[in-house]
């Protein structure tokens, strides 16, 4: 099931034999698809069938579940990251993930953009400034928080604290973003900003992103992967995925039939 | 980068490990010192002998543990009750707010240093006692350094534990049982000693062993009222001598055989702890709920 | 739960009023006031022997308690001048004592929570550590005896009485470490750990500051066990009334200093007033981890 995708330059992902086994659990089967670079993905599907277990596979945040056992292949820019030569944390810096619930560390604003740049060794602190001001222009959150960089981020409202969030893990220049329903616990006009975000950082960055609410797929993505009970379906382009489907079931689960 | 994460795995691991080593260091240590006054006197000689005369190169601790039982049995006889009363006045009779005041009483009950109860009742309880006793038997020459100010004192001082884990306990019977109890007609003294008491009832045992396991292996209050005679006592006026009051006072002159004597007192003082703290949290984890 | 309970029995009226014709309800009444009593009775009488206790000691030592008292070192045994040197070796002791059990005390609780897997090992730790917590003071006095004071060969000095204190004081900073540990949401792990950073480095930088309030209500803990603690230091201080020059000299704790002057009957006043000293110095421990305790769950 590979989208028409040309050569490996242009994928970010390519993910092939995937499974997943929680224990006794299979929780992914036989993952095959193509993730392109400088485009939105996303990936929907009812509860529980998946989908944020998948996107967790991609910077092995998998690793820290107990009992989580992955076989197959995951390529990143052509290298598997599961190999014992990839460096994890390396992995996790070129590509960074952005989860349901904002979670900024109990620390100050400034402090939680500048926490990823020093984890990779920036300790200059003119180029932390502009590390700092610059994310956060990227998210429309600088005129907002300029005065107040130095005051805990658990005071913003959660539209901002996971506007905060994108900036932080932008501030460590990945390639890609990883997102499991970004906007799920944010109100109708937080979320409405988020997606205006998506917009602008699908140019420079790829994007994955986990949704439940399908009329988010339809607005932001390229591409769109449905997920069934640890499968994967169906993948294509937003735009047939939304009209004419090749799979039946993904036709249900769009018109609303289920899920 | 990954040799570093794991130098410090390792490192973190020895900390968390130093507990197993402390604890194997210190039963080899008092075994290794202690077994050779055993072996000397023999095994059943040494803890059913009634001699303790050090000078005389007798080691008998019959009376030693005698007195060790008796303050302790006394503690047990005065503060389960007096435990259980709290227990039930805190999770009972208060509203939250009270019962936060009456448990910070309990706690700083818990907080006072054993030296410090001693001293109290020294200067107390002791004399207290001594007028007592004049009265009942004025031939007897008591000075009211005792069982009962031993087990008076010791009594306060376990409180604390019983008290705070036969709390949970109670609190931890489910409501269901007391709404059935009450249903059926019956009053709430009712309710409490006969539905609630008893479902409690394996950590409020629980409690009293670990009480107990405090009150034998308790210090200072008794080294400085129970009048340190190394002889069985045979009333509660009677000056006694625990096993923990005996090592404490005689390991500062003790020659190197009467040393090893002491330690010996320590491994059967130790056996006899670890059998109860290890009973205890046997009938916690088998019937839920976390000791205090 | 208690209140939901009492709420409803206000409401209910016994069966045997209307039932019996009073035949019964006398009695059961006079039974429920009479436990009820019993058990006012001997709550009161725990409360009054707290205050005896704290009263009595305090009021006949306060007075005593001068800047003489605190600030001039012992004569003729402890029965005349002051308490300086006992004080300078309650602290050096003391702090010596946590400044080696936080930090082992504190990596311990962050094996257990951050980096176990389960299983046996850590079940055995587990266990060792609860054993660790409940053996007696003597015994550990004993060990520190032949273990630091003979086979280590730093007799009765600070040092020795320093290292069995810190044994003593680990299973409780273990403890309180662990608890803060586990407030700390899993998700600032998962956000640190996803910007690249190691475990370690999250542990440091992300979960660790979040405990301060914790770990310092357990060495507060840890400090006032310390203080209290007699018998241990009893078998491996010494006992010496100079002032500590050395990590080797013999010292005096104000614990053992009251014992010492209570069993051999020195000056009731230099006794009631270290009593007093130790009971107040209790009681603001005891005041402190409470505070900070509360303003953690804020």
């Amino acid at each position: 099931m590979i989208s028409n995708v040309k050569t490996t330059n242009d994928l970010a992902f390519k993910i092939r034999d995937l499974n997943l086994h929680y224990g006794d659990f299979h929780a992914l089967k036989d993952i095959d698809i193509d993730i392109p670079r400088h485009k939105v993905t996303a990936l929907i599907g009812p509860s529980g069938c998946g989908k944020s277990t998948f996107l967790r596979t991609l910077d092995r945040m998998q690793d820290t579940v107990e009992g989580a056992k992955v076989e197959g292949e995951i390529l990143f820019d052509g290298e598997d990251i599961y190999s014992k030569e990839c460096d994890v944390t390396d992995l996790r810096k070129k590509v960074g993930m952005v989860f349901q619930r904002p979670n900024p560390f109990p620390k100050t604003i400034y402090e939680n953009l500048v926490y990823g740049p020093k984890v990779h060794g920036i300790t200059d602190k003119k180029r932390l400034d502009e590390i700092v001001e610059r994310t956060l222009k990227e998210v429309a959150l600088w005129d907002e928080t300029k005065d107040r960089l130095h005051t805990s981020a658990l005071g913003m409202s959660g539209g901002q604290q996971q506007r905060l969030c994108i900036a932080r893990c932008l501030a460590v220049e990945p390639e890609v973003i990883l997102m499991d329903e970004p906007t799920s616990a944010l109100d109708p006009v937080a979320t409405a900003k988020i997606e205006g975000l998506l917009h602008d950082l699908s140019g420079k960055y790829t994007v994955v992103i986990v949704t439940h609410n399908m009329q988010q797929a339809g607005r932001v993505s390229d591409q769109t992967a449905f997920f069934l009970l640890g499968e994967l379906l169906e993948v294509n382009s937003t735009e047939k995925i939304f009209s004419a489907p090749d799979n039946k079931k993904t036709e249900e689960y769009i018109s609303g039939r289920f899920g | 980068m990954y040799t570093r994460e794991k130098v410090i795995e390792k490192l973190i691991f020895i900390c968390a490990a130093v507990s197993v080593a402390a604890v194997a260091l210190i039963t080899i240590f008092i075994f290794a010192q202690g077994m050779p006054a055993i072996q000397r006197t023999g095994l059943l000689k040494f803890i059913f002998g009634t001699d303790w005369s050090p000078t005389n190169g007798s080691y008998g601790i019959l009376p030693l543990i005698a007195g060790s039982m008796a303050v302790t049995i006394g503690a047990l006889i005065i503060g389960i009750p007096t435990g259980l009363g709290c227990a039930v006045f805190l999770s009972e009779v208060l509203d939250k707010k009270q019962a936060g005041f009456f448990r910070s009483a309990i706690e700083l009950l818990a907080g006072i240093p054993s030296v410090v109860y001693g001293f109290f009742g020294l200067a107390v309880i002791v004399p207290m006692i001594r007028a007592v006793a004049n009265v009942f038997s004025p031939d007897a020459g008591a000075t009211g350094l005792s069982v009962l100010a031993g087990a008076i004192i010791l009594a306060i001082m376990i409180l604390p534990t019983i008290v705070s884990i036969s709390v949970n306990s109670i609190d931890a019977v489910p409501v269901t049982y007391r709404e059935a109890s009450y249903a059926l007609g019956a009053d709430r003294r009712e309710t409490i000693t006969k539905v609630v008491l008893p479902a409690a009832r394996s950590g409020i045992f629980s409690s009293i062993v670990l009480g107990m396991g405090r009150a034998i292996g308790e210090t200072m209050a008794v080294l400085l009222i129970t009048g340190n005679v190394a002889v069985v006592p045979h009333g509660i006026f009677s000056p006694a001598a625990t096993m923990t009051g005996t090592i404490a006072m005689e390991m500062s002159y003790a020659t190197a055989e009467h040393q090893q004597a002491l330690f010996a007192i320590g491994i059967v003082l130790f056996v006899i702890i670890v059998i109860l703290n290890g009973a205890a949290q046997a009938v916690m984890k088998k019937f839920g709920g976390e000791a205090a | 739960m208690t209140e939901s309970v009492k709420k409803r029995q206000s409401g209910i009226r016994p069966v045997t009023e209307t039932s019996l014709k009073g035949r019964k309800a006398p009695r059961k009444e006079a039974h429920e006031k009479a436990f009820f009593g019993m058990i006012w009775a001997v709550a009161g009488l725990t409360l009054a022997v707290l205050f005896l206790i704290l009263g009595f000691i305090l009021v006949k030592g306060v007075p005593h308690i001068t800047w003489t008292f605190l600030s001039k070192e012992p004569e003729a045994l402890g029965a005349e001048g002051g308490i300086f040197s006992v004080i300078v070796g309650t602290l050096a002791v003391t702090v010596l004592a946590v400044l080696i059990s936080t930090p082992i005390g504190v990596a311990g609780a962050v094996y257990f929570s951050e980096y176990s897997k389960g299983g046996r090992i850590i079940k055995i730790i587990r266990f060792f550590t609860e054993v660790l917590a409940g053996i007696p003071s003597i015994i550990f006095g004993l060990f520190g005896f032949a273990f630091f004071v003979v086979y280590m060969q730093m007799g009765w000095s600070v040092i020795a009485g320093a290292l069995t204190l810190t044994l003593m004081i680990l299973p409780t900073i273990v403890r309180t470490t662990e608890e803060a540990l586990k407030t700390v949401p899993m998700s600032y792990r998962e956000g640190s750990l996803s910007l690249g950073a190691t475990k370690w480095y999250t542990i440091k930088k992300v979960v660790l500051p979040c405990c301060k309030g914790g770990i310092l209500t357990g060495v507060i803990l840890g400090v006032g066990r310390a203080i209290g603690e007699t018998a241990a230091l009893m078998l491996t201080i010494g006992g010496s009334l100079n002032i500590p020059t050395s990590l080797f000299s013999s010292t005096r704790t104000i614990a053992l200093h009251l014992y010492m002057l209570a069993s051999e009957g020195i000056s009731d006043d230099k006794t009631y007033a270290c009593a007093a000293l130790l009971i107040m110095i209790v009681l603001l421990i005891n005041t402190a981890a409470n505070r900070i305790g509360r303003n953690i769950s804020k």
